[in-house]
């Protein structure tokens, strides 16, 4: 096995992204992403009078929820229904470039919506300060988050060429992972420890809160990791 | 030899759809694969093609294993599947620079290559369209184009001219005829003109077996069960099984006459005749002689519908 060619997954990230912006799909599940963090943020601000970033930081995960499945649906099951995976994996391409090419696709457009979430920052900036580190441990946490979620939805993605399928799929892997540590109220005390800690929310919070654990950062990337490996072994399964 | 396919099996559920098959492509050979839907064509290009794996057998291509060098072998082989798979959203030229790509040819090597086949495969009008704006003859051009990008030494078109117009498929036939001279070519097809216009050989296949293989003419020749003459002609005869039939088949080389019709004074024979001879100076004489006037006469060789038909039905 030789190493893995950074310029295939160069070629299939960039055709991935001219496509995602080359329809509206994109453009429509950006706006209404920012559509509803602003909302909250300018609620927040001017009833609430809170200038803060932490209603950012908690509701973003949630609609991750939503938004992620809606970006990684088509990235497989689309070119499984269209027959056009079969000719890309018959050209000079490993089935784990294809997966990461198409990874770094949907997580450079999830990093493109958070980019304007930037100007809350700016206008809290004018009403008061800025607590530099946890905002940049925030936004790291939401990019990590994020790439876990983005993982687990092209697995779903890969299982099926139904894009429906996919989305709820994606939806229901991707609700595990936030539901675990917001269950812990109904679980036996010895469960809870474990489900805490699998849960992605405990590692967010840690993140968020400024501590950069290297707990954390590893949980977040074995979790990417593996849902990759498993995307990848689903793309074999042809081979079966 | 360009292409080794030895005892390939491939199975379905337990169900066999290639069958121990074996077969040799010679380099620069055309090809023709020809079978009923179903019968292991598509199945037998998509392991060569490095999609999914045998269950049995091996198949090198230009001396290399297609399990132990599938990347490698791979970039030897430019392939166009069934149904012609492409991204609606991209533009002609975005596309073929994405295949391209794929295949590691980037900057000028590239927009020279892209340039060429754009040249080649008629495509200048349409270049800055997007695909799924094209027709069905273009896309499939673009299809082709794609396959050729990387200057392949092989070439596996599954069903190339499916779902064209005439006009359409004798276009793609004469350009993978003029492609196809450099290159060694697998083609599938059902429509049997393609195979006697573009193919050096044809090997059919049936419920997942080698039925027949060599070429065209071979196969003509090797299949039918001689040649066929009807005749229609009118004379005064009443009962023409009695009267004409047993004349017609003292006939030398004549194998057996039937009556296909008779009303009035109009009658029809097919005759079956020895392989490579023709009778019809020997029917004219004859008919003149006893004062039949011929209206018709008609020379039956067994086609390769024929051969075909024969192979695949039991």
């Amino acid at each position: 096995m030789t190493m893995l060619q950074f310029s295939n997954v160069l070629a299939i990230f960039r055709r991935e992204l001219r496509s995602y912006f080359n329809s509206p799909v994109a453009y429509v599940v950006i706006v209404v992403f920012l559509a509803i963090i602003g909302w909250f943020f300018t609620s927040n601000l001017f009833l609430m009078n809170v200038a803060s970033l932490r209603i950012v930081f908690e509701l973003v995960p949630l609609v991750f929820l939503f938004f992620v499945p809606a970006i990684t649906m088509r990235l497989l099951a689309e070119e499984k229904k269209s027959g056009t995976l079969e000719l890309l994996t018959t050209k000079p391409v490993r089935d784990i470039e294809i997966v990461l090419g198409k990874f770094l696709a949907a997580w450079t457009l999830l990093a493109a919506a958070l980019l304007p979430t930037l100007c809350y920052l700016i206008s809290i900036g004018f009403l008061g300060s800025i607590d530099t580190g946890p905002v940049i441990a925030g936004y790291l946490g939401l990019l990590l988050t994020g790439a876990v979620y983005i993982g687990w939805g092209l697995f779903a993605s890969s299982l099926t060429e139904n894009q429906i399928i996919a989305f709820i799929l994606g939806f229901l892997m991707i609700l595990i992972l936030f539901m675990l540590s917001r269950v812990l109220m109904y679980v036996p005390e010895g469960l809870a420890t474990t489900l805490e800690f699998l849960g992605i929310d405990y590692h967010f919070a840690n993140i968020a809160r400024g501590v950069i654990d290297s707990r954390d950062i590893i949980y977040f990337f074995s979790l990417i990791g593996f849902s990759l490996y498993l995307t990848t072994v689903s793309l074999e399964r042809r081979k079966w | 030899m360009s292409i080794a396919v030895r005892n390939l099996t491939k199975l379905y559920d337990g169900q066999a759809a290639v069958n121990d098959i074996s077969f040799d492509v010679g380099t620069g050979e055309i090809l023709g694969f020809l079978g009923p839907n179903g019968a292991g064509k598509t199945t037998t290009m998509k392991i060569i093609t490095c999609f999914m794996p045998p269950n049995a057998g091996t198949v090198e291509v230009e001396g290399l294993n297609i399990s132990d060098h599938s990347l490698e072998v791979r970039k030897k082989i430019g392939y166009l599947p069934e149904l012609n798979p492409l991204y609606m959203d991209m533009n002609v030229l975005d596309y073929l620079a994405y295949s391209a790509e794929l295949h590691g040819i980037t900057g000028a090597p590239a927009q020279q290559r892209i340039r060429e086949m754009v040249g080649v495969c008629g495509l200048e009008e349409v270049r800055h369209k997007d695909i799924g704006e094209l027709s069905k003859g273009y896309r499939q051009r673009v299809g082709l184009a794609q396959a050729m990008i990387h200057d392949p030494d092989v070439l596996i078109l599954d069903e190339p001219t499916s779902g064209l117009d005439p006009n359409q498929i004798v276009e793609i036939r004469n350009l993978i005829r003029q492609l196809g001279r450099a290159k060694t070519v697998i083609l599938s097809t059902h429509i049997l003109s393609e195979v006697q216009a573009t193919c050096d050989r044809v090997i059919i296949i049936n419920e997942g077996k080698i039925v027949a293989n060599g070429s065209p003419d071979q196969l003509q020749r090797q299949f039918h069960g001689g040649e066929g003459l009807t005749v229609e002609m009118k004379s005064s005869v009443k009962d023409p099984l009695e009267e004409i039939t047993p004349k017609l088949r003292i006939l030398a080389y004549v194998n057996n006459v039937t009556l296909s019709s008779h009303e009035g004074q109009i009658t029809r024979f097919d005759i079956n005749v020895d392989r490579g001879q023709d009778v019809r100076e020997a029917v004219f004489r004859l008919a003149v002689s006893e004062g039949w006037v011929i209206l018709e006469m008609n020379r039956k060789i067994t086609s390769l519908e024929e051969v075909f038909h024969k192979l695949t039905t039991s």
